[in-house]
């Protein structure tokens, strides 16, 4: 079990999170979905997920889960490459629910843009931000 | 992350149900007008399973129940619906459509024939007002016509289980009411109610009226009485799943004031070769023009979720009509939908390509329910 809002994640206003990590000269940002957007999909049905090589920019559609009753879009909350895909989310889209931070991640991305990760929430901001938006 | 559901901003109802679905951590949402529960805490999948295995429990109270009352009810019914009132007895209930003069269908309703002269129909909750101005409009002078909708709790109660869970609760001998029947003014749980086995969820079940007062206290002893077999409430997300593996028709997505109940493979309740009813010689007109469109039922045979609203695409590309429900279907593990084709092609095996979001994937029309209960 992780922590509803791990302190080591970014976060953005449309509920993905990033965790980053340096590799060599790159960094790269490991991206899925928070507990939050998990709680309000209830159960996942199916991700749909862009290939590797693929150039995403920030605030971009990415891809899309469907739950039960509905489609949402998935925005990249970061620009850059896509290196790697969780393709097993194809066969188990249930892993978004019950994994959102570890099993149910969705891409990794090399950063383009550096710069872009001011425009993200720590998880005491996110969580200030799910409070106001519940007011 | 942004989800395409949304609600309105007009003022939303309450059922008499609200504050317990409140304590029981449902998900709540705006279902046309009403605070609705989606889901509960196990979320939709566990609760479309849980019906299908043991009983689930729904809470219906938005539902519209109008009453006709008075020695010319039974013709003032018949004025208004398509199906066969005349064959009812006592005790019995039939699903039909009301219809509009051009064959448009007013809404889907229930007709349960108290006594000679009083018949209670139950309607769409989003349909009460529309169908009651209609309903007084035709026949309000032929004889009494109540909207009792407020003062009335209806509580599903639905699933292989259900005639044993809910056996200890009342004297009514379950096993005698066969489906379609009903009886009225007993005890559950010592609370004055009506039992009918009919349901929406292609399971065995009853929906159970009540005074809309005394619906609180009936939940709690139904869901004491589900939770013995592994029951548990239901929301709106998996009552729909439920339905939509019946291939039973949901008002706003299959049936409309546009659509007619020929179209929507309803002839079964459209009787044109007996009384008189409104929008009997629009179906006439139709049936001897044939009918240009079907409702049918189609099974992904590709990776994909067909929604309402999505295009419907035959084989060579061209589009050839909408998806009016679709999803994943629980126990069949596939995804499924319904929609309007062309007559000419709405033979099962067709196939068709849905617009799932700019992506054509496969679908494959298939006869009947998707989904049949056991015997």
């Amino acid at each position: 079990m992780s922590a509803t809002y791990p302190d080591d994640l970014l976060y953005t206003k449309d509920h993905e999170w990033a965790r980053l990590e340096s590799k060599g000269e790159q960094k790269l940002a490991t991206i899925g979905i928070s507990r939050f957007a998990v709680d309000q999909l209830g159960d996942v049905t199916q991700v749909e997920l862009p290939k590797e090589g693929e150039s995403l920019k920030q605030a971009e559609v990415f891809g899309s889960v469907e739950s039960v009753k509905a489609v949402s879009d998935l925005f990249a909350p970061l620009s850059g490459k896509i290196v790697k895909v969780n393709s097993p989310l194809a066969d188990s889209p249930e892993y978004v629910n019950e994994d959102p931070y570890d099993e149910g991640w969705m891409i990794q991305i090399a950063l383009a843009n550096p710069d872009e990760l001011k425009n993200m929430m720590d998880a005491e901001a996110y969580q200030a931000f799910l409070r106001e938006q519940a007011e | 992350m942004t989800t395409t559901a949304s609600g309105e901003a007009a003022p939303v109802k309450r059922t008499p149900l609200y504050d317990a679905h409140r304590r029981l951590g449902a998900k709540l949402i705006d279902f046309g007008g009403w605070w609705m529960p989606v889901s509960y805490a196990t979320g939709i999948i566990d609760e479309h399973r849980t019906t299908r295995a043991a009983v689930g429990v729904f809470d219906v109270c938005h539902m519209g129940e109008i009453h006709f009352r008075g020695a010319r009810a039974g013709e003032a019914v018949q004025r208004l619906v398509t199906n066969d009132v005349g064959r009812l007895v006592d005790g019995a209930a039939l699903y039909t459509v009301a219809c509009w003069p051009t064959g448009g269908i007013v809404d889907d309703l229930i007709v349960y024939k108290v006594a000679v002269d009083h018949f209670l129909l139950v309607v769409n909750a989003s349909n009460v007002e529309k169908d009651f101005r209609w309903f007084k409009d035709n026949v309000g002078t032929w004889c009494d016509v109540v909207d009792a909708s407020a003062d009335t709790g209806l509580i599903a109660f639905q699933g292989p289980g259900a005639k044993h869970a809910l056996q200890p609760l009342t004297k009514v001998p379950l096993g005698d009411l066969p489906r379609m029947k009903f009886v009225a003014e007993r005890d559950v749980a010592a609370i004055p109610a009506w039992i009918a086995r009919t349901g929406y969820t292609a399971e065995d079940g009853f929906e159970i009226f009540c005074r809309a007062s005394e619906a609180p206290a009936l939940w709690d002893r139904l869901l004491e009485a589900a939770a013995g077999i592994g029951g548990k409430p239901i929301g709106l997300g998996a009552r729909d799943t439920l339905r939509l593996e019946g291939k039973l028709s949901l008002y706003g997505n299959d049936l409309d004031d546009e659509t007619t109940p020929l179209e929507a493979d309803l002839a079964w309740v459209v009787k044109l070769d007996g009384a008189d009813f409104i929008g009997k010689e629009a179906l006439l007109k139709q049936r001897a023009e044939g009918v240009k469109r079907r409702l049918i039922g189609f099974e992904m045979t590709e990776r994909g979720i067909a929604r309402h609203g999505y295009a419907i695409h035959d084989g060579t590309g061209e589009r050839v009509g909408q998806v009016t429900s679709g999803g994943p279907a629980p126990t069949l593990e596939k995804n499924i939908g319904m929609g309007y084709v062309p007559s000419g092609m709405a033979e099962p095996g067709t196939r068709l390509q849905i617009d799932c979001r700019g992506k054509m994937v496969a679908a494959q029309i298939v006869k009947g329910p998707f989904y049949k209960r056991g015997k």
